[in-house]
């Protein structure tokens, strides 16, 4: 049964907290300016408690059951993460308060620049960027102005592979760069010889998430870097899919010039329903100087130990991508998590996240097609649907899923496989989880043939079935006013 | 699939009815198909605007798509379909018909020419889902 | 290996039904002279020892538990009822991703359509999305917005001094791939009228900021008629925690209303994360970026949430998307949703007028001191400027060692504003914690 909306919940008079009176003298409200009618709810503290928990128990989470979304690294969120941004230093400190009195935050935020510059091979990094998206918007924002400060202004394309993810070509245009859309040959990797055709000195740059979104580490890289750098263009890495790559390779050993970072997925911070995220991007020595300000660094070595630390701006920064340092709290799990890790932990990240998605693809290649059928890193794309039943899509298999009570894979990406179906396990789940995955998997493929009709009116047992997505772009209902607020 | 013979068609997917000095412009049979259920049509372009072949005019929006909108031909806007506003699903229901966009004068009627007929569009349609 | 369950056991069946040897021969692909680095990290901690150094980093910062703040300037120490933390610690809230599949998620798109009918209803404006990063980015999006709007024909943007001066870099930075003209903000005396006298009609947005950076109020209602007369868009930039004591800026004509979130039931958090708020009129949803949660109907008849208007986003339009931002700051807007809704409609109203109150108060006494001069009669919300005898960072030492964090430099962010300092007074400020500034600013004087 749906879940009343708060101002259904809202009765006149109700209140959920109480403020202690003014203790000062009385000044009037400004002239003119004070409002009239607030309409906000009137509830009281229970109600409102149990509307928000009855409505967590609608989600499915991490928490709850299997998450397998490719390309979202749906690992365990540690609760020692929550436990550690919650403490006082950290979550009552004013980001514009003087650097001495926040030597512990921003000793935090040092050590985490070090460790992602470490892992990723870079010799600069900004935590800023507040999620991927952002932190590729601020890449190529240091892409262009690295080539326009060497007089360089023809350089004005980029180039994407089909199978990139929709953020890429999005930042590329806010970033005023031409989009130039690059093939994916018949391995998933970048077609060389077609890259070849497109170098020249109009380019500003290749755009590249390694391993890519098939979950196949890009066969060609340093080839492709190569034919990149030749022509004078910079290679920007989505580090959107890290997770198989801690502590196996470096991609700024690779040839990356700029990478981001996404700490809620490869660094374990929630993913809160949709964020909040974090993207920091790291940078190879020509474009330290190009970093948005301000970065963390040491001001003074110190006596002893412990030197002192401040904010920075980078000599030629290509300006400020947010208010104030960027998602702290994010930081502070983050930090907390590969402490916890440690060097071991890093490398057994990346080694068990493979070794999950392979084990996967292999016990579903058989009932399910999987078109670009090698070795993959810690995601694989299938196909979801068979030749004997024209009737049934990836959208079909997805609602059945969760009828076993897990979430689905990621649907209908990448663009380049028809009803793909991309599954990420990662590393933190057991092999039993696996395997009951399979179990449902299979009997699934099963009832395509036999009832294909279950799949096609799934899912059944959710406290909801399919919405109806053309009824709510049609009629737009986006908010919901206060009984007492006539309609427009 | 619906192509009506005496329509003019682009590799966009939009068809192009002459009407003496005028012509009348939607979305192609395949095009409704290939969005499924339609449920915005926005007009850019303003009345008595010229635009050039090829140039922008609009968009049509689906719960899964949103697909640009080019000119066939240049020409001067003269009426957009209102009706759309209130009933975007006529663009499903009668894409030739009762679900045209805009109407225009045509600027260089040698431009229709151009246009791929009936038959050649319906060539092309299978040659891109080869 | 923290929260990796495979035992020795499991790994090698799992390795035989792969059909390879050990792990690293799945690293095939990767090329042998990169592969395997020797990373220089520490060796790892238990929880245990992790929560002994996380202390250690945590004392090592003054906060608002145990000294008193008197610093704004964006982000804000205010009461944060209990009920808000409690409900982030949901699992099902935290550790759900996005609602991409509705059925299993609408607990979180049902808090996106409230937060978006909350937001929408204090700010007086007819939607909102479900979020941005902050509010700078708001405002970015909300000129991106604007070039939309008018088809990227007209590329002037016209930003007030009084904004944050972060959020006009933020504005700049964002849009540098752009090229656009953006003026107004060069000359802090820059009020309604010389804003008024630079919109031309090749002037896309008028953006002001309501209480502006130095704690103004001003009622913009003249203003926006102005900018709507040259076909330009009115954007109004807000503290949503004043707009429960303030006429909200849909009264002033806003095509758009954006602002900082974080007043409402955020932690400072040293700076983040934090909320962007993005309201709008119906005219121009569709050019609205960000997710959108709208009503429906699911097919058992239940009225239910669903992610909407999604083909103006990036993973369908690509590079045709209005924006590019992927992530709304989900758990920060259940957070606000929790906050606006406990506090409610008298409680946000009184929060409000505390701090109005309080500020008043604290301006009053401070500018009958010696050597202290309120910078500026107009009217204020919680914030304002005093004019000091001394360095501002001379006086926020003194006033560091009797515990009080006093306010922000403004010879920091504004050439002609040296020796003058923005003040911020919340409902967490008492009576005695002000006398005590108060005291304190006037020993400093005498000394």
């Amino acid at each position: 049964m749906p879940e009343a909306l708060i101002y259904e919940l809202s009765s006149p008079g109700r209140f959920a907290v109480a403020l202690p009176e003014s203790d000062v003298p009385n000044t009037p409200p400004p002239d003119g300016l004070e409002r009239e009618d607030l309409p906000l709810p009137e509830i009281s503290e229970l109600d409102l408690v149990r509307h928000f928990v009855r409505l967590s128990q609608y989600n499915h989470s991490i928490d709850t059951g299997f998450y397998p979304l490719g390309s979202c690294t749906m690992k365990y969120n540690p609760k020692i993460n929550e436990v550690a941004a919650r403490m006082p230093g950290f979550a009552f400190a004013h980001p514009l308060q003087d650097e001495e009195i926040s030597q512990g935050n921003l000793a935090i935020m040092y050590e985490l620049q070090e460790w992602l510059m470490e892992i990723g091979g870079f010799a600069g990094i900004s935590l800023q960027p507040a999620a991927g998206a952002h932190g590729e918007l601020t890449g190529l924002l240091i892409i262009g102005n690295y080539h326009r400060d060497r007089g360089d202004f023809a350089r004005t394309k980029m180039l994407i592979p089909d199978s990139a993810h929709g953020t890429n070509p999005a930042s590329t245009t806010m970033a005023g760069l031409e989009l130039i859309e690059l093939p994916s040959d018949e391995r998933g990797n970048i077609d060389l010889e077609k890259l070849h055709a497109v170098c020249d000195d109009s380019l500003a740059g290749l755009m590249l998430t390694n391993p890519n979104t098939l979950g196949l580490f890009e066969e060609h890289v340093q080839e492709v870097a190569q034919l990149v750098h030749d022509c004078g263009g910079l290679m920007y890495g989505d580090g959107a899919n890290m997770n198989p790559l801690l502590g196996i390779v470096r991609p700024g050993e690779l040839g990356f010039d700029v990478l981001h970072f996404n700490l809620h997925k490869t660094f374990s911070t929630p993913h809160g329903g949709g964020g909040p995220g974090s993207g920091p991007v790291g940078v190879a020595q020509h474009l330290v100087d190009f970093l948005p300000a301000p970065i963390v660094d040491i001001v003074e070595p110190g006596d002893e130990e412990i030197p002192t630390f401040g904010l920075v701006t980078p000599q030629k920064s290509i300006g400020r991508m947010k208010t104030f340092h960027g998602h702290f709290g994010m930081h502070v799990r983050a930090y907390t998590y590969m402490r916890m890790q440690g060097k071991s932990g890093i490398r057994a990240i990346a080694d068990h996240a493979v070794l999950n998605a392979n084990y996967l693809r292999v016990r579903l290649r058989d009932a399910y097609k999987i078109p670009y059928d090698r070795v993959c890193m810690h995601e694989f794309v299938m196909e979801g649907k068979w030749p004997d039943t024209p009737d049934i899509h990836a959208l079909d298999i997805s609602k059945r899923i969760m009828d076993f009570g897990f979430h689905p894979p990621t649907n209908y990406f990448p663009l380049i496989v028809n009803e793909a179906l991309m599954i990420e396990p990662t590393e933190t789940e057991s092999k039993e989880t696996l395997d009951a995955f399979v179990e449902a998997m299979l009997i699934i493929a099963e009832e395509a043939r036999s009832s294909p009709e279950t799949l096609r009116s799934a899912p059944h047992t959710t406290p909801f079935g399919r919405m109806d997505e053309v009824k709510a772009a049609r009629e737009l209902i986006l908010c919901c006013r206060p009984a007492y607020i006539p309609k427009a | 699939m619906d192509y009506p013979e005496d329509l003019r068609y682009t590799t966009n997917d939009e068809w192009l009815r002459v009407d003496g000095e005028f012509a009348v412009t939607g979305v192609s049979d395949y095009a409704q198909d290939q969005l499924s259920d339609v449920v915005y049509v926005e007009v850019t372009a303003a009345i008595g605007e010229t635009l050039a072949k090829g140039d922008a005019f609009g968009m049509v929006e689906s719960v899964k798509a949103a697909a640009d909108l080019y000119m066939p031909v240049s020409g001067t806007l003269t009426e957009v379909n209102e009706a759309l506003s209130e009933t975007p699903e006529l663009v499903n229901m009668e894409p030739y018909t009762s679900a045209w966009i805009i109407k225009y004068q045509i600027t260089d009627p040698s431009q229709v020419d151009d246009l791929m007929d009936s038959a050649a569009y319906v060539t092309h349609l299978k040659g891109k889902n080869s | 290996m923290a929260y990796i369950p495979h035992t020795e056991k499991d790994r090698q069946e799992m390795l035989d039904v792969i059909g390879v040897q050990r792990i690293e021969d799945l690293y095939e692909a990767i090329p042998q002279d990169v592969r395997f680095p020797d990373l220089d990290l520490p060796p790892a901690l238990s929880e245990m020892e992790i929560l002994e150094e996380l202390q250690a980093y945590a004392e090592a910062n003054v906060e608002t538990r145990h000294f008193n703040y008197f610093l704004g300037a964006g982000a804000y120490n205010h009461f944060i009822p209990s009920v808000v933390d409690h409900m982030l610690l949901r699992s099902e809230f935290y550790t759900a991703y996005t609602p991409y599949q509705p059925e299993i998620s609408q607990g979180t798109l049902q808090v996106i359509f409230e937060y978006q009918s909350l937001i929408a209803n204090l700010t007086g404006m007819d939607v909102s999305n479900a979020s941005h990063y902050d509010g700078s980015t708001a405002l970015a999006e909300a000129v991106i917005l604007a070039l939309h709007q008018h088809r990227f024909k007209r590329e002037k943007v016209i930003l007030s001094p009084g904004i944050h001066p972060q959020f006009r870099h933020v504005v700049r930075t964002y849009l540098q791939g752009l090229n656009l003209e953006i003026v107004g903000d060069e000359n802090l005396d820059n009020g309604q009228e010389n804003l008024q006298s630079m919109i031309d009609d090749d002037t896309t947005l008028v953006a002001v900021q309501y209480p502006d950076f130095l704690g103004r109020i001003y009622d913009f209602s003249s203003f926006g008629e102005a900018v709507h007369t040259a076909g330009a868009l009115f954007c109004v930039v807000v503290n949503p925690l004043a707009l429960g004591y303030l006429k909200p800026p849909s009264e002033f004509g806003a095509d758009v209303v954006v602002g900082e979130g974080q007043p409402l039931g955020i932690p400072l958090s040293f700076g983040g994360p934090y909320l962007g708020i993005f309201a709008t009129l119906d005219r121009y949803v569709r050019k609205m970026a960000g997710r959108l949660a709208g009503e429906t109907e699911d097919s058992r008849g239940q009225r239910g949430y669903v992610l909407t208007l999604t083909p103006r986003e990036q993973h369908i339009r690509r590079q045709r998307a209005t924006s590019n931002i992927c992530t709304n700051q989900g758990l920060i807007a259940l957070a606000s949703t929790v906050y606006m809704s406990a506090m409610g409609k008298h409680g946000l109203r009184q929060v409000a007028e505390l701090c109005y109150q309080k500020a008043h108060y604290a301006a009053a006494e401070i500018d009958s001191l010696k050597g202290y001069r309120l910078w500026n009669s107009d009217p204020f919300f919680n914030e304002f400027v005093i004019s000091c005898s001394h360095p501002v960072a001379e006086i926020n030492d003194y006033l560091l060692d009797r515990e009080i964090v006093g306010g922000f430099d403004l010879g920091r962010a504004y050439e002609n504003l040296k020796d003058h300092m923005l003040l911020a007074v919340t409902e967490l400020n008492s009576k005695d914690q002000i006398d005590a500034l108060v005291s304190a600013l006037k020993e400093f004087d005498h000394a």
